[in-house]
């Protein structure tokens, strides 16, 4: 019998041990593809992910930024047909639960104990659960005030209330608007769309004791209170609002108050910063802030956004995916995040611990209007009559983004003089109520 | 027959004023893009012209890649739908049956369904084939997508060519390959190679399947520009500073390539 030499067992061990281990360092390496879109606080996510990929070695990140709806349609159908592209998706809070019910995202539990769940704000997080579990983690979270420019407040003699009405709010438009001058006391999304003008539209008929459906899912749109809040909505941009109002969405509007030519804007939070940004705005100086206007029902759900990052159940990196969509929603990225770029630049409306900041209170004045628009913003909560469905701007169900751009077009019409406002609340009707027929509502 | 002045002046206010309407749209984009985003939505035409719309565009993404890809995809594509399109445009146009006409134009006609009718089958068979965010799934696409087109017009610069040619090519006993190679390409090369640059061009521009077919690796300029469009946010200095660097190099490409162009798209009309 040969002797095997003992040296050449222990180079075969030792070589063979060497292979695992390193094929055990190439499996744990992973790369997870981050879909996202190019808002400013994803713009600052990126930028800073690198100390992310310092801290995980062994976690690489390639980065998809898509336009809002482009991204849409490119994330559903990648998790309609499984095909595992991404590993972490931005979606919306109307996204979340529709999609968590559909079983296409991960949940998000047993989340370690220093993420401090319970410091997301309630109704950010309430927005996010689906059958108790969280399914997606917010990244940045905003609801809707009312801008306005304190300059032209004072040569009208005029002071904004603490809680303006929308009453109020007219006579003041009527007061500062100087069409001459290109100053329109009103400016307010026209754009059609579900979460163009619908969004605003939806809160203002919320506001004035209206909502969608009925509890037997039936669409109430031809009711009293849609006709007061869209014939308000009519006038007032007929009176006061900029003209060529139907093709103004949150960016124009953004352009047009930046520039000087809006006495007030009512539109999402997320503005203010943007407003108060010398670099961008030639009236960060002279803006106000004041909350959202009430109508004739108070209390009524306004608006709630928020920004969140999710996991589909097709990727194949959850884990990894996971450790950053963590890091990315903790208060240890909102401290980095105010380390590098300053507290005026930390992603709004998530934490609790964020607005109980000091530095943060003292770099962003419109903080405190946030946190209070976000805690009342009640999208869960009751319009005048009751409701079977939840969201405050939107309603949570899948048919919504088709009827809602659809009604929304009608609404428009009412703008540019094509039809009156009975003519397109009864046209909204009936196209909704097709709808919901054909989805087969109302649902056992 | 000699134009009147007051016909040169008519065709000169036409022609040129056809020019600057069409080109409008791009100089006001490349303008654009040396604005600050608070200016651009206005429609001045005097202003601090500034790079800074560039410069945030090189930080945040990754320009040469992106480039890379879109000069691999157009030119694999455009290849490999010369490389089929060719014979068949050559077997349509010499030895016709009864149903060339009826192939010619049931090709055609695949034009003419909007491509997010296939997306889906099509996403499901590149996902089987592992071909999502590859160049190598984007060559194919765009070679189909340009192939009616590419036969079309390679048959009819084909259809030009007197038959006999080939036949006495055929008498000195060339083969078909030869024949194609040696007689059929030499004579109709300005013609081929228009049709090269419009697929280029095409391919180029393409949005639709290269935004829904790629992610990170594989995509092409057209990807890079829609990155900078944002729903909350002033973004039109940097989407057209990003726009122009898209379309900077198939503009110059153009520019230098415009004789061939339009020589071989008017190649029937002068003979």
């Amino acid at each position: 019998m040969a002797r095997i030499p003992r040296d050449g067992i222990i180079a075969v061990v030792a070589g063979a041990a060497l292979m695992l281990a390193s094929t055990g360092v190439a499996r744990a390496d992973s790369t997870i593809t981050i879909a996202t879109v190019n808002n400013g606080d994803m713009v600052v996510m990126q930028k800073l992910s690198s100390a992310f990929e310092k801290q995980h070695p062994d976690i690489h990140l390639r980065w998809v930024v898509l336009e809002e709806n482009v991204l849409r349609q490119r994330v559903t159908t990648d998790i309609a047909t499984k095909a595992g592209q991404f590993d972490v998706l931005t979606i919306g809070n109307y996204e979340v639960p529709i999609w968590a019910k559909q079983g296409w995202l991960v949940a998000m539990d047993n989340l370690p104990a220093s993420y401090d769940v319970d410091d997301l704000l309630k109704p950010v997080r309430a927005g996010l659960t689906y059958d108790g579990k969280l399914y997606g983690l917010p990244f940045y979270g905003e609801s809707a005030m009312t801008y306005y420019r304190t300059d032209l407040f004072q040569k009208a003699g005029i002071k904004m209330p603490d809680a303006p009405t929308y009453d109020q709010i007219r006579g003041f438009a009527d007061k500062i608007t100087d069409k001459p001058n290109q100053i329109y006391g009103m400016c307010l999304r026209g754009k059609p769309g579900w979460g163009e003008n619908m969004a605003y539209v939806t809160s203002l008929v919320n506001a004035e004791g209206g909502q969608w459906f009925n509890m037997q899912w039936k669409p109430v749109i031809d009711s009293p209170e849609w006709h007061k809040a869209i014939s308000y909505y009519d006038d007032i941009l007929k009176a006061d609002g900029p003209p060529g109002a139907t093709s103004n969405g949150f960016n124009e509007n953004l352009a047009l108050f930046s520039s000087g030519h809006c006495g007030m804007w009512i539109d999402a939070t997320v503005a203010g910063g943007l407003l108060y940004d010398k670099k961008q705005s030639t009236v960060a100086d002279k803006v106000g802030f004041a909350p959202m206007p009430t109508g004739s029902f108070v209390g009524a759900p306004t608006w709630l956004w928020s920004w969140n990052l999710a996991i589909p159940a097709s990727s194949k990196q959850q884990d990894a995916a996971r450790t950053f969509v963590t890091w990315a929603t903790s208060k240890e990225y909102i401290q980095l995040v105010a380390k590098e770029n300053g507290w005026v630049s930390v992603p709004p409306g998530t934490r609790v611990s964020t607005y109980a900041s000091a530095d943060y209170q003292k770099a962003a004045p419109f903080a405190g209007f946030v946190r209070k628009a976000i805690d009342v913003a009640n999208p869960d909560g009751q319009t005048q009559q009751p409701r079977p469905y939840q969201g405050a701007q939107f309603v949570a169900i899948p048919e919504f983004q088709g009827m809602g751009t659809q009604v929304g077009q009608t609404i428009a019409g009412t703008l540019t003089g094509q039809t009156t406002v009975d003519q397109a609340l009864k046209t909204a009707q009936a196209a909704a109520d097709r709808t919901m027929h054909q989805a087969g509502y109302p649902k056992k | 027959m000699r134009a009147t002045p007051l016909q040169r002046l008519l065709s000169f206010i036409f022609g040129w004023g056809a020019a600057l309407l069409l080109f409008f749209p791009i100089a006001w984009m490349v303008l654009t893009s040396f604005k600050s985003e608070r200016d651009a939505t206005s429609p001045g035409l005097f202003f601090a012209p500034s790079l800074d719309s560039y410069r945030d565009v090189f930080a945040r993404a990754d320009y040469l890649s992106f480039a890379l890809n879109s000069v691999v995809i157009s030119v694999g594509g455009t290849v490999l739908a010369l490389l089929f399109a060719i014979p068949a445009a050559y077997a349509m146009a010499f030895h016709p049956t009864h149903r060339t006409r009826g192939t010619l134009l049931w090709m055609l006609s695949t034009k003419m369904l909007p491509p997010v009718g296939v997306l889906v089958p099509i996403y499901l068979l590149f996902r089987t084939a592992g071909l999502l965010d590859s160049r190598s799934g984007l060559v194919m696409i765009y070679a189909l997508m340009n192939l009616p087109i590419v036969v079309w017009m390679l048959f009819t610069f084909y259809k030009e060519v007197p038959n006999e040619i080939l036949e006495a090519g055929r008498m000195d006993g060339a083969k078909t390959a030869g024949e194609v190679w040696f007689l059929l390409l030499p004579l109709t090369l300005p013609g081929v190679a228009s049709t090269g640059l419009l697929s280029l061009i095409l391919c180029w521009n393409e949005a639709f399947w290269s935004l829904n077919l790629t992610s990170a690796g594989a995509a092409p300029l057209t990807a890079f520009i829609a990155s900078f469009s944002s729903p909350e946010g002033l973004f039109f200095a940097k989407l057209s500073a990003a726009s122009t660097m898209a379309v900077a190099p198939i503009l110059v490409f153009g520019w230098f390539s415009q004789r061939q162009l339009v020589q071989g798209l008017t190649f029937g009309a002068v003979k």
